[in-house]
């Protein structure tokens, strides 16, 4: 059930990755873009963090991409041109990529046992409660840098508001 | 079922679950149409439909079959594929958000809960999940059409959504708060030990988020006295302009299924859900055990009518606000009330202990 799970929505992540490159029209890449974000919440789920997948899904699929689309909907953004892109992308960028990922699955398949293994069954059978754990953690462990975070987001918006606010 | 595994038992049960609550959702969608029409035509001193059938009853089956021999029709200058995928967006995320809806008492047969298709421990968060996904569907059918009174219409939706979303979720924190769970059926848990006088809405306190959370609901549905994307006198028919037949016939399903969940997720979070509002005055397996397992679900039903019954009362009443007026209404009222109450309700909690 995991397996088919993780293969089903992880051959849809890559697939709407890979869509996203390829479309020309904003519009489709952003919806490919939330495919993408939709499948991630299903792999999440499926290992066992429930609380984490339905914020993915409510916060980037359900907020931020949808004010993605507003905005390439007041924009009336066209389709782009396909264009041969730069010489030094080719020559740098291909190379660049397949060495980085070379180096990356040699790590992991040489060092994996020294990263460690979690025991995920407890939150697979629900024997631990993850949101009151969670809450444990962001509201009495850690409130601190949780409130100065969220301070820091609201220094941000009001930043937003003096910039995109009309000269007087 | 002794020949059946667990998990085939599981699988043969969740299929047949979701077939029946399936088959009944768009039945009630259908018969929810005709009472609105009934009810609206009652209000305003007409008839409503009477022609098909006794009383009209069989008017859903003629809309029917005429929405599906009708032409589909499809604009020259559309975005094809976003607007085929738009209507089935909307449908599917409306019918969707039903599988956590628990709308029955608790029951287990074969380790499988018999009256909730599923049940986890954040439904909540997946209704509204669903619910911000479900803005897709209107956003791109307005903008797909190519049309300028469809994408003015979805444009409304989109930011009355956005910004109704808040006050939404933000009123349902002190019921999770009382409950101290997003499970719903903790939830009505909590609220079914004393019947009526423990319901979030009168013994919960929580009456004015219960005023926020209806509102915003009439919001979020795009409904009267809120259905600005839809005004007819200026744009014509808002996002669904160009959509003819069973795409049409789809927008209009997923309007009333999403009318329907949010009446569901009403009457659970503040009216009890199937719990019966009598409380413990009646023994709890009053009238044998198949009687007693039918009554929670007769309760629920109830007081999903009477909620939708509601919404038809509003529309028949309330005139259309204007735009400006419901964006200021949206953030400059009902957030920060909402907002207050969430503190409200967490310092008596905290005081209590």
């Amino acid at each position: 059930m995991q397996l088919a799970l993780f293969i089903i929505f992880g051959l849809l992540a890559v697939a709407g990755a890979v869509n996203f490159l390829l479309q020309r029209h904003p519009i489709n890449s952003a919806l490919s873009l939330v495919v993408v974000m939709m499948s991630l919440a299903v792999l999440y789920w499926s290992l066992g963090a429930e609380f984490l997948a339905a914020a993915q899904v409510i916060v980037y699929s359900g907020a931020i991409m949808v004010l993605f689309v507003f905005v390439v909907m007041l924009l009336n953004a066209g389709e782009e041109e396909r264009t041969h892109g730069s010489r030094a992308a080719y020559i740098a960028g291909f190379p660049g990529a397949a060495a980085i990922f070379c180096l990356l699955s040699f790590v992991f398949l040489t060092n994996g046992k020294a990263f460690g293994s979690t025991d995920l069954t407890s939150h697979l059978t629900h024997a631990v409660n993850n949101i009151a754990e969670i809450s444990q953690v962001l509201f009495k462990d850690l409130l601190l840098p949780f409130e100065v975070t969220s301070i820091l987001i609201l220094v941000a918006i009001l930043g937003a508001v003096v910039l995109a606010r009309k000269e007087q | 079922m002794s020949h059946l595994t667990d998990f085939q038992t599981f699988v043969l049960l969740s299929i047949l679950k979701i077939v029946v609550v399936l088959v009944i959702t768009l039945t009630a969608v259908a018969y929810t149409v005709l009472l609105e029409r009934k009810v609206l035509g009652r209000m305003q001193n007409r008839w409503g439909p009477s022609r098909v059938g006794p009383f009209g009853l069989l008017q859903p089956l003629a809309d029917g079959i005429k929405l599906f021999l009708k032409e589909d029709l499809m604009p020259m200058a559309s975005e094809r594929p976003l607007f085929i995928i738009a209507p089935i967006v909307a449908l599917t995320c409306a019918l969707v958000s039903i599988a956590v809806v628990p709308f029955g008492a608790v029951k287990h047969i074969d380790g499988v809960d018999m009256f909730a298709i599923s049940d986890i421990n954040i439904g909540l968060l997946v209704i509204l999940g669903i619910t911000s996904i479900g803005v897709y569907g209107i956003a791109l059918s307005g903008w797909s059409s190519n049309n300028k009174f469809a994408l003015l219409g979805s444009l409304r939706a989109t930011s009355q959504v956005i910004s109704y979303e808040l006050a939404l979720g933000l009123s349902l924190v002190g019921v999770v708060l009382r409950s101290g769970s997003l499970r719903l059926r903790d939830i009505v848990a909590t609220q079914s030990t004393h019947g009526l006088l423990s319901w979030n809405i009168f013994g919960g306190f929580q009456i004015v988020a219960f005023f926020i959370y209806l509102m915003a609901a009439y919001a979020e549905t795009n409904r009267a006295p809120f259905d600005l994307p839809e005004a007819e006198s200026e744009l014509v028919a808002g996002y669904h302009t160009e959509y003819s037949s069973m795409k049409f016939a789809m927008f209009f399903m997923a309007e009333y299924a999403n009318m329907i969940t949010v009446a569901c997720v009403a009457t659970l979070l503040f009216f009890g859900g199937p719990s019966s509002p009598l409380g413990n005055l009646l023994p709890a397996d009053f009238g044998g055990p198949i009687l007693s397992a039918i009554f929670p679900v007769l309760w629920f039903v109830a007081k999903v009518f009477a909620f939708l019954l509601l919404y038809i009362w509003v529309r028949a009443t309330l005139p259309r606000f204007r735009y400006d007026q419901l964006m200021s209404f949206g953030w400059k009222f009902l957030l920060p009330v909402a907002i207050l109450n969430i503190i409200a309700t967490s310092l008596v909690l905290a005081l209590k202990g």
